[in-house]
């Protein structure tokens, strides 16, 4: 696999300049809540009993969200990013062969260095190795589901996989899943902290999904599914799909401000 | 006409759903895969601090527990600093203490530990001291969204009552929200919180 970062679809992600000086340590850009979904969604029920009422509390960026975690290699093994091969007990997993890759970047366009992404999606039957799930389609002996990388010095990770397929829930007595791989991302500060779902193009269930809809807007929306690249495959191997991740930008403090009262 | 700003949009948020597990704690998945694994114990042996167990549900509009959630803890070690490198305050930092850490409910109880240190008190960037307390992030399904919240302790009653954020809750009554209570079980301290998601006792959850 070619561990370079390759242009990307939008051109704004390879702006070789941020829109603000790289060290730029302040608050977050305040979060656009119009483009996540509302946190009471009654289409997607599950939502209703989970979703608080009252109106969240403005938290001027303080030093306990600025900050957040810090990972490295040593807390990866070298097969964490390729999951045909990190469960593996006596062959391949069964299904489409696909490499997912691309870059996390904050809303300048300046990549997300060394910064942790975990993924996690059901085999190629629509299950998930786990105790809860009951669904009937078979566990893959040779599939756990998992992985995770650490973005290199431009935001960019890759991870080798099988395309997941779509699997039924409780939510309407047809409600389907579109194929979708899960996100969990962190950034460079704990406000940044970000878990999303990557589907595919091409995916019939996508206009129909309770979960996906729950988005109220339709270029959001759109931003979560992924494009085949087939510029990105390895021919007689494996598909590509590019996936970028968005977080959310910092501000930077241009001059040193006074405290009030100085 | 103007220019265009150029600025990206977030990538929205979706649920972590039900087996959320799966990637972030395989171990309650039931399968065993990665070398190294991420848990809800944030000490070593050596991190500096008194050690502290903080204990504590997730409950729904109905006052049940939700059992299939996921918190992650981010904290300031003992001496009040982040272990990151915007934290330019003057508490010492150790190597022994990373200050993160993540819990999945019990599947039956729903209870959420983790075995921790207490934080000391935090200077912020305006020179303001800051209550110690404990960020908390809150997934799972249903959960559209994480749910930011704090933990602040209940045997820091002054530092409470002078603590910047806590003081921006309008209604006195809704600071309770946030407050653990210490207890001692078998000569361990034990901080006990319980998050209600909807209610009239509805935890206060920032937007930050
Ligand atoms: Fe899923």
């Amino acid at each position: 696999m070619n561990a370079q970062a390759p242009a990307s679809r939008d051109p704004r992600l390879n702006r070789p300049e941020p829109l603000t000086p790289p060290l730029g340590d302040g608050g977050f850009f305040q979060r656009d809540r119009s483009i996540h979904p509302p946190a009471h969604a009654p289409g997607y029920k599950s939502s209703v009993l989970r979703s608080p009422r009252l109106a969240l509390l403005s938290l001027e960026g303080s030093i306990s969200e600025i900050t957040g975690p810090v990972f490295g290699h040593n807390d990866l093994g070298p097969l964490d990013n390729d999951l045909i091969r990190n469960y593996a007990k006596d062959g391949d997993p069964i299904g489409e062969r696909i490499v997912v890759h691309g870059r996390v970047v904050d809303e300048t366009g300046r990549g997300v260095p060394n910064t942790l992404v975990e993924f996690w999606q059901a085999n190629a039957g629509g299950r998930y190795r786990h105790k809860k799930d009951t669904y009937l389609a078979p566990i893959d002996p040779n599939f756990g589901g998992c992985g995770r990388a650490l973005t290199d010095d431009t935001g960019y990770y890759y991870f080798r996989t099988v395309k997941p397929g779509p699997y039924p829930w409780r939510n309407y007595v047809n409600s389907w899943r579109p194929a979708h791989i899960h996100f969990s991302v962190f950034g460079s500060g704990f406000a940044q902290r970000l878990i999303t779902q990557m589907y595919f193009e091409g995916d019939p269930l996508i206009p129909i999904c309770p979960i996906l809809t729950t988005i109220p807007d339709k270029d959001a929306l759109d931003r979560l599914v992924a494009p085949l690249d087939l510029n990105a495959s390895t021919p007689f191997d494996s598909l590509a799909y590019r996936f970028d991740i968005v977080l959310r930008g910092q501000r930077s403090t241009y001059f040193e401000n006074r405290t009030a009262g100085n | 006409m103007t220019q265009p700003l150029n600025y990206l949009k977030e990538t929205a948020s979706q649920t972590a759903g039900p087996y959320v597990h799966i990637g972030l704690i395989p171990a309650m998945a039931g399968f065993d895969i990665f070398e190294k694994n991420f848990s809800n114990v944030l000490v070593t042996p050596n991190t500096e601090g008194e050690r502290i167990t903080l204990e504590g549900k997730v409950l729904d509009g109905t006052g049940t527990p939700l059992r299939d959630v996921l918190l992650e803890i981010w904290q300031a070690n003992a001496s009040g600093r982040y272990n990151h490198p915007a934290d330019r305050s003057a508490g010492a930092l150790s190597e022994e203490f990373r200050g993160w850490g993540r819990a999945g409910s019990n599947f039956e109880s729903g209870l959420v530990t983790f075995e921790t240190i207490k934080p000391g008190a935090i200077t912020d960037r305006a020179g303001r001291t800051c209550a110690p307390h404990v960020n908390v992030w809150i997934v799972a399904r249903g959960i559209n969204i994480g749910l930011n919240t704090r933990l602040y302790f209940s045997d820091e009653e002054a530092a409470n009552a002078a603590d910047p954020v806590l003081n921006l809750i309008e209604q006195p009554s809704r600071r309770s929200t946030l407050i653990a209570k210490r207890t001692e079980r078998a000569g361990k301290v034990v901080y006990s919180f319980t998050i209600n998601l909807q209610g009239p006792e509805e935890t206060v959850f920032f937007d930050v």
